[in-house]
């Protein structure tokens, strides 16, 4: 037996037959990498606000899903950089020929928390279940995002949920079918509603399943503790089936709601991760440069022109919306009012999107004063001036950040171009109304993608897409986005339609996110930071040794 | 007094009604809903998420089905934003620990609000006094959630003596910043009601005779001064005692207690109706009782007042 074993598993076991010389070694523990690991094994973080749900078939929100991740775990894993995919429950999978049948051969020693076996029925129920009326998830959209046979029919109630395209040929086999073929259907299997969920726990407890008491799951972590609004907590699941390789024992998420109070905390040492207040980042980097961290995040932040019939007439001419766009000075944006790593944006799909190469649109190439001075042309051929001012109202939800962003943006138009703004904003559930009701003139708006790839973007300026608030229609953007789904290289047809938004510029790409945050630095180094969909799992994370 | 009380508890059940009536129509006339999100639900979703929880039906017929779920079940049905509660379980778990740290806070606001006032008026324009007007002007006009942070960066940045949020179940050391931060302006205004109460108290004729009758100072303040000077504070205290066991959303806020402020807030950014209901009920029935408490607690202090 090897004293520098990594496995934990088999250090625990010398424990046992050791004692006291295999305590003493036990510290000597190694990372994946090698590195030497601290003691103790536990990450605390901080998370703005309580998740809506630990149940994989109902949870919406970014931090419920990442308890999910480590509660549960679906037929597949991202990978540490995000770009590729890992074996979770499903080893592998094949393709039929047209594109339209998966089938994956799951991992047999793949177990439940109570040692149950992980089954292809499993899956089977849990999809069939996060489609159903009964259940009434949320997130059933995302069943019919990935184009499931019949599932728009089993949603609305007109199909049975055996009619879903998801049937277990044996225990370890899994056949899923396809309405129609889709190049990235394995990525989105690393979501949390495709995740199986225990049918026997379901039954016996409804709605209370997911209470600590009751919870069984097949993650690397159970959950142990959760008190709504204040901590949830989890420890590690001997029953999972590389509980072995991992390290970190236990994981708490505390509720803060004020960004503040939880840097104070981390300050204080009560936290190892936290998120780091706008325009806070150069100074956390100056006084604490091993904590401090950005990178890139796969979403992007923009202005929406109203396009609708009854908008605005200004924004109806392209001219108007080219000259807006070009007279925003993003990098002052990013480097004085945001200082915290994002990227200014001159298209809609991030650069850190996988396999997309960002095409190369004029605005990009030019500097501001080539900006302000074409846009100032553009502004006077439109027939706008010191006589006849431009103005309208731009609208935007409560916050400190976003109301900075859009000062910044009002002072640039009035200065370059004497446009003048009114600046208004609006509690969140409010501005959603707002927005989709088409009541506003210019709106901000956001988005994270669902799944690496471009199309979680640019499908949204599709003419039917549910949030086109501002009704963009182009034909020839639906054309190449419907084309693209089917598309040996649909990269081409995504340059195309980034151009063509570049040209007709129906939104404004303001900037691209990044992820900032204060980080415990033994923690840093097993941090996803290339995930740009900060799909993290504590099980790949641990904290080195203090040097 | 018994038919008092029953007239009064007759009038609470129309009030309630009303209260939910109103609350019904305001939380309706909010623009948005509970599913609503950034990313808009296919419609048969939506309409799933509606039948499930009712929401497809006329808002009259909600509301009665709401108010006969309350009193035949005591069941104010489930949380929208978080499916795995109800709202029973919502309150169960948030209203302890706002009554914990409220009511420590009550008997801190109270103790020490009363005390520095009676010293205040007993020694009126001494150094005494000017010290604890001073305090208490200076406490009342530092709001707590400008106090709250400056708490927590003292006791938990630099002393390191106090977590710096959180409830753990309610070990002291979470308890204690809390009720600093939400008993402070309370004490003030008990503090300066007492002090000018008992200075009219203490120019009044009876207090005279008791002084010239020869009885010691402090038992004259004590005896027959204290309990007549302290009506004003009574009735201030019942709606200040609601207002500190339901909770301060700043506090919970600050502290990420997990108490009820905290949830009542996001349930209205949320729309989370049935929360938005359960949380508005409970402070109307504890405000009613309080009330209620308060008149009772006047006809036993003073003998003047009878029902």
């Amino acid at each position: 037996m090897t004293f520098h074993s990594k496995l934990l598993a088999t250090t625990a076991a010398s424990v046992l037959v050791l004692s006291g010389a295999a305590f003493a070694e036990s510290h000597a523990m190694t990372g994946p990498n090698g590195e030497a690991l601290a003691e103790t094994q536990e990450f605390t973080y901080r998370v703005l606000d309580e998740h809506s749900s630990l149940d994989p078939g109902i949870v919406e929100d970014v931090t419920g899903s990442e308890v999910v991740r480590d509660l549960f775990e679906g037929l597949y894993n991202d990978s540490k950089s995000g770009d590729t995919l890992e074996p979770g429950v499903a080893l592998s999978h094949e393709v039929s020929e047209d594109g339209l049948t998966y089938t994956f051969t799951l991992r047999e020693e793949a177990k439940w928390s109570n040692g149950d076996p992980v089954t292809a029925g499993d899956f089977v129920y849990a999809w069939r279940r996060a489609a159903s009326p009964e259940l009434a998830s949320p997130y059933a959209w995302y069943m019919s995002l990935m184009s499931l046979e019949n599932v728009d029919e089993v949603i609305s109630g007109d199909a049975l949920l055996e009619d879903l395209g998801v049937t277990a040929i044996d225990d370890y086999t899994l056949e899923v079918r396809l309405k129609e073929p889709l190049p990235y259907f394995p990525q989105m299997l690393t979501h949390a509603t495709t995740f199986p969920v225990p049918q026997s726990v379901v039954e016996e407890h409804g709605d209370r399943w997911t209470r600590p008491e009751n919870i069984v799951s097949n993650g690397a972590y159970v959950l142990e503790e959760h008190v709504p609004q204040e901590r949830s907590v989890r420890v590690k699941n001997d029953m999972y089936w590389d509980a072995e390789n991992t390290i970190v024992e236990r994981v708490t998420a505390l509720v803060i709601n004020d960004e503040n109070q939880a840097l104070t905390r981390f300050l204080a040492g009560e936290l190892d991760r936290t998120e780091v207040p706008a325009g806070q980042f150069p100074r956390l980097k100056e006084e604490h440069p091993e904590e401090a961290i950005s990178f890139p995040r796969l979403c992007n932040y923009y202005y929406t022109f109203n396009l609708r019939e009854d908008g605005p007439e200004a924004f109806k001419d392209q001219r108007v919306r080219q000259a807006l766009a070009l007279a925003v000075d993003r990098n002052v944006i990013v480097e004085n009012v945001l200082a915290g790593g994002q990227s200014p944006a001159y298209t809609f799909t991030p650069a850190a999107t996988a396999n997309f190469e960002v095409p190369g649109v004029e605005m990009a190439a030019m500097t501001q004063e080539e900006r302000n001075a074409r846009a100032q042309e553009l502004m006077a051929e439109a027939g706008y001036g010191e006589d006849n001012p431009l103005s309208f109202e731009m609208v935007y939800n409560t916050s400190d950040a976003h109301r900075s962003v859009a000062v910044a943006m009002s002072q640039m138009w009035n200065q370059t171009l004497g446009v003048e703004t009114t600046l208004a904003n609006m509690e969140w559930q409010t501005f959603l109304e707002a927005r989709s009701n088409g009541d506003f003139e210019l709106a901000r708006g956001a988005w994270c993608g669902d799944y690496n790839e471009a199309s979680t973007f640019l499908d949204l300026l599709q003419t039917s897409s549910g949030y086109n608030d501002a009704k963009y229609s182009n034909a020839e953007v639906d054309q190449l986005l419907a084309d693209a789904k089917t598309a040996e290289d649909p990269n081409a047809n995504y340059t195309q339609v980034e151009q063509i938004i570049a040209e007709e510029m129906p939104v404004i790409p303001i900037y691209h996110y990044a992820g900032v945050y204060m980080m415990d630095e033994n923690l840093i180094p097993s941090w996803p930071v290339e995930n740009v969909q900060q799909n993290w799992y504590s099980k790949d994370l641990y904290f080195v040794a203090d040097e | 007094m018994f038919a008092y009380i029953v007239r009064r508890l007759a009038v609470a059940i129309p009030t309630i009604l009303i209260l939910v009536v109103i609350s019904f129509l305001l939380m309706y006339s909010a623009p948005g809903g509970p599913f609503n999100s950034e990313r808009p639900l296919p419609p048969e979703v939506l309409a799933n998420l509606e039948a499930k929880y009712g929401l497809d039906q006329p808002m009259w017929r909600q509301m009665i089905s709401y108010v006969w779920g309350v009193v035949t079940q005591f069941d104010f049905g489930p949380s929208f934003q978080y499916t795995d509660r109800s709202v029973n379980d919502v309150i169960a778990q948030g209203f302890p620990v706002t009554l914990t740290y409220g009511l420590w806070s009550a008997f801190a606001a109270l103790v020490v609000g009363v005390s520095l006032g009676v010293a205040a008026a007993v020694r009126q324009n001494s150094v005494l006094d000017y010290l604890a007007v001073g305090i208490t002007i200076g406490a009342q006009a530092l709001p707590n959630f400008v106090m709250a942070p400056i708490l927590v960066l003292v006791f938990t940045l630099w002393l390191g003596w106090l977590p710096g949020g959180g409830w753990n179940g309610g070990q002291w050391e979470y308890v204690v910043m809390p009720v600093i931060a939400l008993s402070t302006s309370y004490m003030a205004s008990i503090a300066r009601i007492t002090r000018s109460s008992m200075l009219e108290v203490l120019n009044s004729n009876f207090i005279r005779t008791a002084q010239a009758k020869g009885l010691p100072m402090r038992r004259v303040i004590l005896r027959h001064a204290l309990k007549p000077a302290l009506l004003p504070v009574l009735s201030y205290l019942g709606p200040a005692m609601v207002g500190m066991i339901t909770g301060s959303v700043v506090v919970d806020i600050i502290f990420s207690t997990g108490g009820i402020g905290q949830f009542f807030v996001n349930s209205a950014f949320n729309r989370d109706y049935a929360v938005i209901m359960g949380i508005t009920l409970l402070v109307g029935v504890l405000t009613i009782t309080f009330n209620l408490l308060v008149d009772i607690l006047y006809a036993w202090i003073d003998p003047k007042i009878r029902y």
